[in-house]
């Protein structure tokens, strides 16, 4: 603890120890429903892998089209554990950051402590990241229950699905800095994370996207956080191909940082 | 935590030409005062005036525009974070967390300042006694009402034993009896020897909190002094207050006053509603009044208020 607080107390650190309180208080307000969190995150992979891997993967498997030969279940099981560690950030990024902003200012209240504005936005971030590992590790038990990952690397694919998380959860928190309704966050999910679900190469190959939209593909974080867990969930794992994908997410998350850094002093110091 | 220590001689706030614009708009307009340690200081003024500008630089959490601002001999602009943890603050809204409990409201403030769990849940419970909310601990923040909001924001602002309180209108919005409990609260704290620094734009507030005052009006200090002091300065002891009937053609008598009430009286205020003769026996002019062969349709005889310094130095009155 200690050593971690020196760290980040050094200037030029994203934020100080305090931010840990941040942490604390969401992990409060984690303890009073954390059963519901649970359930959700053992109920929805397991649906969406019982109905799709294996009720629409009969039909995939049988033309044995996928790359590799890949079962349709091991196919996409990696691909939603980062989707939903991914939907979870965004969700967790856009409203309660807007309520504790604007609605009911809990923020404001905070700020009159010794916390500063970046103190809230890092504590927050690790919240996302503590909720997508906690999705994750759920998800990947439903994973090896169901038999549907071929190598034992799959385990890396939480660490690659929480990285996913911070890459949409910081530029979220930019954005919804600068908002003053929930508005944009319609927007946002109608145009930007609901899109991304469907063709960041989740259910297919983004090679069978039209050629003009492939390139869209790649510059999505969505895209490289489902193609490094799925080359550690099917075993093969390609260094290089990893490495450009690890440093895509983080790239983004970083630029997201950066972004929100300068959105939450501007929103929150006047 | 290295402390440094005031000297009792040297102000607990300090501010001269302190300057907060946004953008072109000048909310506070180079306003210099003083609070001593120990001290209940107001900021008394209409909605707009400045007030809470003004508390949200001494909270450090507004950048000072210009001028020169020290709270505990501090500078806000390098030692924010050191401030804050001396302060309390009641800010205008609650802001209280609809997510949490009564009493997770106060454990989770106490981290904030760096408190153990054990002894933020030691001084939370004495808080919630304090401010007699202790069987809705465990309830959540949003049935309570108004006045235990408030009085659950007080105790928050309290966790972390702080030598300053702020107050931004601490009672708005709140019934007489709620006002009244957190009026006998507030005092408390003081004869403990919490320094307050309170805006308010109710004179009443003002005279049961403030040992001493300043009167905002367009982003600046128009007066200062204690309450009576200002009464004394800028009003008569006792005013006589005249309402007269209002006529068919939408006129009143006092439109006929035809200066029958020059003489009587230190100073005349003609409201639209009423008139308001300034004078040391209101008794005595009232009589007079009469003699002269006025005859309103009521007369009231009061002792002079913040109310009327206010009108005399703005024109115009404190709640619109």
């Amino acid at each position: 603890m200690t050593v971690i607080g020196l760290r980040l107390a050094r200037p030029g650190a994203i934020a100080s120890r305090r931010s840990l309180r941040v942490l604390e208080h969401d992990l409060l307000v984690f303890r009073r429903g954390w059963y519901s969190y649970v359930l959700s995150g053992m109920s929805q992979p397991f649906l969406y892998l019982v109905a799709m891997g294996i009720g629409l993967g009969l039909y995939v498997n049988r033309n044995g089209s996928l790359p590799g030969g890949v079962p349709y279940l091991d196919y996409i099981a990696p691909a939603l554990l980062v989707t939903q560690a991914m939907m979870a950030a965004a969700f967790e990024s856009a409203w309660p950051i807007m309520g504790k902003i604007h609605w009911d200012k809990t923020y404001h209240a905070a700020l009159n402590t010794p916390l500063g504005a970046l103190d809230l936005l890092a504590g927050d971030l690790m919240w996302v990241a503590f909720r997508a590992t906690l999705l994750s590790v759920l998800f990947l038990a439903v994973i090896v229950v169901l038999g549907a990952a071929a190598s034992p690397l799959v385990v890396f694919a939480v660490p690659i699905a929480v990285l996913t998380a911070l890459a949409f959860a910081a530029p979220i928190m930019a954005f919804t800095a600068t908002q003053t309704g929930d508005g944009g966050f319609n927007a946002l999910f109608r145009f930007g994370i609901t899109p991304l679900f469907l063709f960041s190469g989740t259910f297919f190959p983004i090679e069978k996207l039209p050629l003009w939209l492939q390139p869209l593909a790649w510059i999505t974080p969505l895209y490289h956080g489902v193609a490094a867990a799925r080359s550690l969930s099917i075993g093969q794992v390609d260094p290089v191909g990893l490495s450009i994908h690890v440093a895509a997410l983080a790239a983004v998350a970083l630029v997201g940082l950066w972004a929100a850094r300068i959105t939450f002093r501007r929103r929150l110091v006047v | 935590m290295p402390e440094t220590t005031v000297p009792a001689t040297q102000p607990l706030i300090h501010a001269r030409a302190l300057t907060k614009c946004f953008g072109s708009f000048t909310a506070v307009n180079g306003i210099d005062f003083d609070v001593a340690p120990g001290e209940a200081f107001g900021f008394l003024g209409p909605n707009g005036a400045g007030k809470t500008s003004t508390m949200r630089m001494i909270g450090t959490v507004s950048p000072v525009t210009s001028g020169e601002l020290t709270v505990f001999g501090l500078d806000p602009a390098q030692h924010g974070a050191r401030i804050r943890a001396r302060l309390g603050v009641v800010p205008q809204a609650d802001t209280l967390d609809s997510e949490l409990s009564v009493l997770e409201n106060l454990l989770i403030f106490g981290r904030y300042f760096d408190l153990s769990w054990a002894e933020s849940r030691r001084r939370a419970t004495e808080l919630l006694e304090f401010v007699q909310l202790t069987e809705r601990a465990g309830d959540k923040v949003e049935p309570l009402s108004g006045g235990m909001k408030r009085r659950l924001v007080i105790a928050r602002s309290l966790i972390n034993e702080p030598s300053l309180l702020l107050l931004d209108e601490p009672t708005t919005g709140l019934d007489p009896q709620a006002r009244h409990l957190v009026w006998d609260r507030l005092y408390r704290l003081k004869q403990r020897g919490v320094t307050l620094c309170l805006t308010t734009h109710y004179m009443d507030e003002a005279e049961q909190l403030c040992d001493r005052l300043v009167v905002m009006d367009q982003a600046r200090i128009v007066a200062e002094g204690s309450p009576r002091q200002l009464i004394d300065k800028y009003v008569t002891r006792e005013v006589l207050e005249l309402r007269f009937r209002r006529n068919d053609d939408e006129t009143d008598d006092s439109a006929h006053l035809d200066g029958r009430l020059e003489g009587l009286a230190e100073r005349i205020e003609q409201l639209p509603d009423r008139v308001l003769v300034y004078t040391a026996d209101g008794e005595a002019a009232a009589a007079t009044a009469y003699e002269r062969g006025l005859r309103p349709a009521s007369v009231l005889v009061r002792r002079s208020s913040l109310e009327d310094v206010f009108l005399r130095l703005t024109g115009r009155s404190l709640v619109d």
